[in-house]
């Protein structure tokens, strides 16, 4: 496929004159069933020049246009008058042509060859049809590319997002530390490891449309917590508070996730001594508040609304309850952190 | 009989991990001493000063200070006369910037979890590197151009030149033109914007405030300040070998680290 506007494609152009000419004696050929009185050689000789001619003006003046960069063909106006030019152009020179291969002109009026009116129609009817063909052709060979294109950029913007997921920098520490337990204490290995692979399938699966009981939820937080205590060592403490009345009641999958490991990475991991994080649940009249609270370095209440864990999470619960829930941000420098989540039930 | 097999310090803040390093530290290298392991930037560099290791491992991500920031406090404070500066290893579990840093300013560097042949490896070049080394600041300079290299110690690309300072004072904002400011020098909270005659204090920490400053005109000289060239009326070196400026019309000497002090060389 030629690249357009750029270089010229010998080969491509040479398929296109190929079939133009083949077009023009098929042409001549209907011409020569319908008028058979005129000889054939004659039809055939004008349609071929006026073929060439239009074909050469139209598939060698449309890289003259600016705007065929795209696609190879220019667009609005420009490409009727391409056409239009390509078919009188073609038109006159192949008459012309015609005329010089046999010697007479076809302008005298009453001249047997004369018949400038069906001449004039058929090549006007087969040149925008032969033209219409090619840029069609052109035209589905630049949507292919471009939906390739997408495709590739589609692909690349997922594997980013999954790299950003797993979060190699987590995944490579947790699995430092897996090794080391290996050697040293086999059974609490195991145990990492099932918290691993239960907290690797949940970031893969990363389905946050579904919802699920705030048993697993907190069973999920378990496995992200218990993978953090380990690196951490005496540095995090947690606790999680799931009431058994609570135990079963919906929400949407992997709603504090977010807000656990903002906790963690903005509040407790950068604090030397490390801290506490607390993640529970009640029931407030008609209402589920949910809370994450730690005791790490703080920030500026400001700074951390806007940041994108917060976002993800308001959005999320202002598309499926509307005003009906609330997020409440409360932090202050050196003295931790508290999200509150207020959800209907 | 003093010990002199090597002595290396670890700084981790992950205590599986500290301890799996110095398990295999003890594997590849028996003679070596291994000292307790310390979980964050600023122990790193006090333990680092107090026991003067030959080696010294540090993580890259730890709380409060950094690997690389506490190299570089390190590399200020160390004294030359009593040891040559320790050989420097940097540990990360996965930092692709940092390793193409690494590799490129040639500092040695192993991943998280640590493969034991490639500690081997790294193990016979510190061996090699502690026979050869010889007493002096050999060591400090090697280090020091690395740490350079590391940090970026060229200044960032800037955006729109800072014009004017606005420094509350009282009730009132007074604006100062940069163009009056002869320094800049970090405090705990606060940043002191030093003019001919005045002095004032700022928020905005001097991380936020270097882009913002003409690189040719305004010096880093120190982790915490910033000095306007043109204003240095003359650099000093003591015995021990570090820098310090006075500037034109005020009395005060500030220090100069030696991460900096490639910039005052005789012409």
């Amino acid at each position: 496929m030629s690249n357009p506007g750029k270089s010229i494609d010998w080969s491509d152009k040479l398929r296109r004159f190929l079939q133009t000419e083949a077009f023009c004696l098929v042409i001549a050929a209907l011409h020569w069933t319908l008028v058979p009185d005129r000889p054939s050689e004659i039809s055939l000789v004008y349609s071929m020049s006026i073929g060439f001619f239009s074909w050469a003006i139209i598939d060698f003046g449309r890289h003259l246009f600016p705007s065929s960069r795209q696609t190879g063909w220019p667009t609005g106006v420009a490409w009727w008058l391409l056409v239009g030019s390509g078919i009188v152009g073609g038109y006159l020179l192949g008459t012309a042509t015609g005329d010089a291969v046999f010697g007479w002109s076809s302008w005298r009026q009453g001249h047997p060859s004369m018949r400038v009116g069906t001449s004039i129609l058929i090549t006007v009817l087969a040149g925008a049809g032969a033209a219409y063909y090619f840029f069609s052709q052109s035209r589905g060979h630049y949507l292919e590319r471009k939906m390739a294109e997408e495709r590739g950029l589609a692909t690349e913007a997922r594997l980013r997002l999954l790299e950003a997921q797993l979060e190699p920098h987590m995944l490579f520490n947790t699995l430092a530390n897996l090794r080391a337990l290996i050697g040293t204490d086999p059974p609490r290995a195991q145990q990492m490891l099932d918290h691993m692979i239960a907290y690797l399938r949940a970031t893969l699966d990363a389905s946050r449309a579904g919802t699920h009981t705030l048993a697993v939820e907190f069973a999920r937080l378990r496995d992200y917590l218990e993978l953090m205590a380990v690196r951490m060592g005496p540095r995090l403490a947690y606790t999680l508070d799931l009431p058994d009345t609570l135990a079963q009641q919906a929400i949407p999958a992997l709603l504090l996730q977010p807000l656990v490991e903002n906790a963690i990475k903005h509040g407790l991991e950068p604090k030397v001594e490390g801290g506490s994080i607390v993640v529970c649940a009640r029931r407030e009249g008609e209402r589920l508040v949910l809370e994450v609270r730690d005791t790490g370095v703080g920030c500026d209440a400001a700074e951390a609304n806007g940041g994108f864990g917060l976002v993800q999470v308001r959005e999320r619960l202002h598309a499926l309850f509307g005003d009906a829930a609330g997020v409440d941000f409360t932090a202050s420098r050196g003295q931790g952190a508290q999200v509150r989540l207020v959800v209907p039930t | 009989m003093p010990d002199t097999s090597p002595l290396a310090l670890i700084a981790e803040d992950e205590p599986l991990l500290a301890r799996a390093l110095a398990v295999e530290l003890n594997r590849a290298w028996p003679q070596l001493r291994v000292a307790p392991p310390v979980g964050d930037g600023d122990s790193a560099v006090a333990q680092a000063l107090k026991l003067q290791p030959d080696v010294l491992f540090l993580d890259i991500r730890m709380p409060g200070k950094s690997g690389l920031e506490a190299a570089a406090e390190l590399a200020d404070a160390w004294d030359l006369q009593a040891k040559p500066f320790p050989a420097l290893v940097f540990v990360t579990a996965y930092d692709q910037y940092a390793v193409q840093a690494f590799e490129a300013q040639a500092v040695d560097y192993v991943l998280k979890p640590v493969e034991p042949s490639r500690l081997d490896k790294t193990v016979a070049r510190l061996r090699a590197l502690l026979a050869a080394r010889t007493q002096g600041d050999a060591s400090l300079q090697h280090a020091l151009a690395q740490l350079r290299g590391l940090l970026g110690v060229t200044a960032a690309a800037s955006r729109t030149p800072l014009t004017v300072i606005q420094a509350s004072v009282g009730n009132s904002i007074r604006m100062v033109s940069v163009e009056e400011v002869l320094c800049f020098d970090a405090d705990d909270k606060y940043v002191r914007v030093l003019t001919a005659d005045s002095e004032y204090l700022i928020r905005t920490p001097l991380k936020e405030l270097l882009p913002q400053l003409d690189a040719q005109v305004f010096w880093q000289v120190h982790r915490g300040t910033v000095v306007r060239a043109a204003a240095i009326e003359r650099v000093l070196r003591d015995d021990a070998g570090k820098l310090s400026l006075v500037l034109r019309g005020r009395g005060e000497k500030l220090a100069v680290s030696r991460l900096h002090a490639h910039l005052f060389k005789a012409m």
